[in-house]
């Protein structure tokens, strides 16, 4: 079947759908491609908050904001899109409550802000409440509220279709998307004006992730199978309070809420790390300074392997009332009662800093020029901005989805006005269909569940909170094996009907795909910076590394490197410390 | 510990009806029951079906019926069953397409035909629209829904009457009836005293029982009908 919009966007989590809606908005006829259903996507786990410098209880200002998300991304941030950011996020965030997003309030009756990691007034003094929220879900009310208002505007979704392939016109313009439909195992042709992915990110390459069996980076694959790079691909966000052991996200406002990590012996550790804001550190630091407790013998419970999240300290109301759904997911999971009891916590896996590269209306770029690849775009977890460079600060995620869904939205509408239509050979689809036929036909007998529990271990092991150059470049030839193998994977369902056992081989080859590119990526680079921490390199280096990674595949297993330098301005890179 | 777990199967490709089929698996008691489906999915049996994502309750993909209950898989400890024999079916009263997977398009419709979205005409303020704590509580219930579908495909009207639009549905207008920046409820009442409307809840409470994220369901519906009567009569 085939099927033509003004824009065509690719996943339906809150970037995607804030495209959507902008796009609608200006005038588009939108398309909406996802996996799942919209109200499934990921972004709907995101709990503590969203920043804004609004100003709600106490004095804040963008610059504030802006500052801390450079500090954060410890200068790999462009100060650029930290500038957009910073501004556009309170204009964002007003829209949401427009849109009747249900923030919690004040006794005033304005939005509620809580404090977060990093974010601090007045250039690194204190922290600051500058997360607004809806109690720990703001994620799912912000997704919930996006999907309807796409009920409201009619926007046409295409649930449950995973794409398979991106369509270039001889000029390089993207015009085309083909998409498996499970429920019918039918191959949709997609033409459109413009192209926004908004896709998420890749947490499952990791084994101990907060993020849902689906975050499998399959755009981010694709594009790079493509030949186009993907940007700082190395710096990969471990959250520092996963619930132990499954790595269920709790949330950082549990924290901002007064809440205190403690190691073995009950000592609030943090104030060692990060004398100033202590357990508000941001999360890269956080991370390490759990790690180098456990390592140093003083971990928590019988095998000294986590953390312990006090909260018993808090009033229960506040507990019940801001923080309800980390308490049940602390019963449910853990039999634990964050009233009476510390929370079990370990580092998680959470968010890929790095993506694919766009300018600052979301253009997809090629090369380290920002030559534009003319009709694509991409915006959220997918995409790097480079707003949160080596780092990314809690809350900033949720208002990235805003920000740059929104200017995916208005730039994407604006360019599919000069669309004319693509005649399409028919043949344009036989390499989607191949991919399809040559997993359902293959008899090679490796197994997608094994290869994948594989990657996610290793990966764990060699490429997670600390690297070094003999555990990376050892993840480099298991991650290549791996690939080797997965050309001989074969699956028992044969089906056209929801066959999601094919679905998981497509994902598998995307997670193996993504996390070459990471590994390579961070063996390259021989410094340590915000989330990508070396062992071997223990210090940044702002003389040589002061610049984004750009990895390009040229074949399976060899990947190229080109660099983009960071976009300075306002703040100078100094020492980072909290 | 052992345990059997007793998944009812249909793949219409395939088979002519649906049929139980059992698998003797190791368990922690700490495991989830989507543990238990993956762990068929991956070790034994590719083809068995089911939709999930998140893993821990919040993304609404794994509504299923376990040990005759409608629950999440993903939210349900093998501790919390009380037995070494689990049974999984589908959610009744939507279609089944394949094992565990139905057909969620007319439950999407009912949450549509309610109007599930802020109606307000006025321009907005330049900054957000000012709402007390104690407004905003009003409304709180209806905010947590993740659209599962466990309470609507619970409801013994819904599986008999083709057209009821169904728990969920209701406990989405309740969330925009009671918001204090709502100006919608004359189309929205319109909506929910139809043939296919409120007026066909019959108070079982299974929708209550069944919601993973304790809504008080059953308690919202009357709301609505409450408030539909004071403002029509």
């Amino acid at each position: 079947m085939a099927h033509i919009h003004d824009v065509l966007i690719v996943g339906a989590g809150g970037a995607g759908l804030t495209a959507a809606l902008f796009a609608a908005k200006n005038g588009a006829n939108v398309g909406v491609i996802t996996k799942l259903y919209p109200t499934r996507s990921h972004t709907g786990a995101a709990q503590g908050g969203v920043s804004a410098a609004l100003g709600n209880v106490e004095e804040d200002r963008w610059e504030w904001h802006m500052y801390d998300t450079v500090k954060g991304g410890d200068y790999l941030t462009d100060q650029d899109a930290a500038e957009v950011f910073a501004k556009e996020t309170i204009e964002g965030v007003i829209e949401l409550e427009h849109m009747g997003l249900p923030f919690d309030r004040l006794p005033s009756g304005k939005i509620a802000q809580r404090r977060f990691g990093g974010h601090t007034r007045n250039f690194g003094e204190a922290p600051v409440r500058r997360a607004a929220y809806a109690a720990d879900r703001t994620g799912h009310v912000i997704l919930h509220t996006l999907h309807q208002q796409a009920v409201k505007y009619g926007i046409a979704f295409y649930n449950e279709f995973y794409v398979l392939d991106l369509l270039f016109d001889d000029d390089g313009r993207a015009f085309g998307v083909l998409a498996y439909e499970l429920a019918t195992g039918e191959v949709h042709t997609f033409k459109a004006g413009a192209i926004v992915i908004a896709s998420g990110g890749y947490g499952r390459i990791f084994k101990t992730t907060a993020t849902a069996h689906t975050v499998t980076g399959d755009m981010q694959a694709l594009i790079y199978n493509k030949g186009l790079p993907l940007e700082d691909p190395e710096f990969f966000q471990f959250h520092p309070t996963g619930l132990f052991p499954l790595g269920i996200l709790i949330t950082e406002g549990a924290r901002g809420e007064g809440g205190i990590l403690r190691n073995a012996d009950g000592e609030r550790f943090m104030e060692r790390y990060a004398p100033t804001i202590k357990d508000l550190a941001p999360r890269d630091v956080v991370a390490r300074s759990m790690f180098i407790e456990i390592m140093e013998g003083r971990g928590c419970g019988p095998n000294k392997d986590h953390i312990c999240l006090d909260l018993t300290h808090l009033e229960p109301d506040v507990i019940e009332k801001r923080l309800p759904d980390i308490a049940e997911f602390a019963r449910t999971y853990a039999g634990v009662d964050p009233v009476k009891q510390p929370i079990p916590v370990l580092y998680t896996a959470h968010y890929s800093m790095g993506g694919i590269p766009t300018t600052l209306w979301t253009e997809v770029i090629k090369d380290e020029n920002n030559t534009v690849v003319p009709g694509l775009y991409a915006a959220g977890e997918s995409a790097c901005v480079s707003m949160h460079g080596a780092n990314r600060l809690g809350t900033n995620s949720l208002a990235e989805l805003i920000v740059f869904g929104r200017r995916a939205g208005i730039a994407s509408a604006k360019f599919a006005q000069t669309y004319k239509p693509h005649p399409l050979p028919p043949e344009a689809s036989d390499p989607a269909r191949e991919r399809v036929d040559k997993i359902l036909s293959s008899s090679g007998g490796e197994s997608v569940s094994k290869i994948r529990k594989e990657l996610q271990e290793s990966m764990m092991e060699n490429a997670s909170v600390y690297r070094n150059e003999e555990r990376l470049s050892k993840q480099v030839k298991i991650v290549r094996e791996l690939q080797e193998r997965y050309e001989h994977i074969s699956i028992q369902d044969k089906g056209k009907l929801f066959n999601t056992e094919l679905v998981e081989a497509f994902e598998l080859g995307s997670l193996l795909t993504v996390a070459e590119a990471l590994v390579h990526a961070a063996l390259n680079r021989t410094e340590s910076r915000g989330a990508h921490a070396r062992e071997d390199y223990p210090e940044r280096d702002d003389d040589n590394w002061l610049k984004h990674t750009l990895a390009y595949r040229e074949a399976p297993g060899k990947v190229r490197f080109a660099y983009k330098p960071v976009v300075l301005g306002r703040f100078e890179p100094k020492p980072r410390t909290y | 510990m052992r345990v059997t777990l007793k998944v009812l199967r249909y793949n219409p490709e395939a088979d002519r009806a649906p049929h139980w089929e059992s698998y003797q698996l190791e368990a922690e008691p700490t495991d989830r029951v989507l543990d238990l489906l993956h762990n068929v999915k991956w070790d034994t049996d590719g083809t068995l079906t089911f939709r999930r994502s998140c893993g821990h309750g919040i993304c609404g993909s794994c509504a299923m019926m376990i040990n005759g209950v409608n629950r999440l898989a993903c939210k349900t400890l093998v501790q919390n069953l009380d037995t070494d024999t689990i049974t999984v079916e589908p959610i009744r009263g939507l279609p089944v397409e394949k094992d565990l997977v139905v057909d969620m398009a007319p439950f999407f419709q009912a949450f549509k035909a309610v109007k599930p979205y802020l109606i307000n005409d006025d321009p907005p303020p330049e900054r957000e629209r000012l709402q007390s704590p104690e407004e905003r509580a009003v409304f709180d219930e209806g905010t947590k829904c993740i659209l599962c579908a466990a309470c609507t495909t619970s409801c013994p009207v819904f599986w008999v009457n083709g057209t009821y639009i169904g728990p969920s549905a209701i406990v989405n207008a309740h969330r925009f009836i009671f918001d204090s920046r709502d100006k919608g409820n004359g189309e929205r009442f319109k909506a929910l005293s139809g043939g296919g409307g409120i007026w066909r809840c019959r108070t079982a409470y299974n929708c209550t029982e069944a919601c993973p994220r304790d809504i008080p369901v059953t308690e919202l519906i009357e709301e609505v009908k409450r408030a539909i009567m004071v403002n029509y009569v």
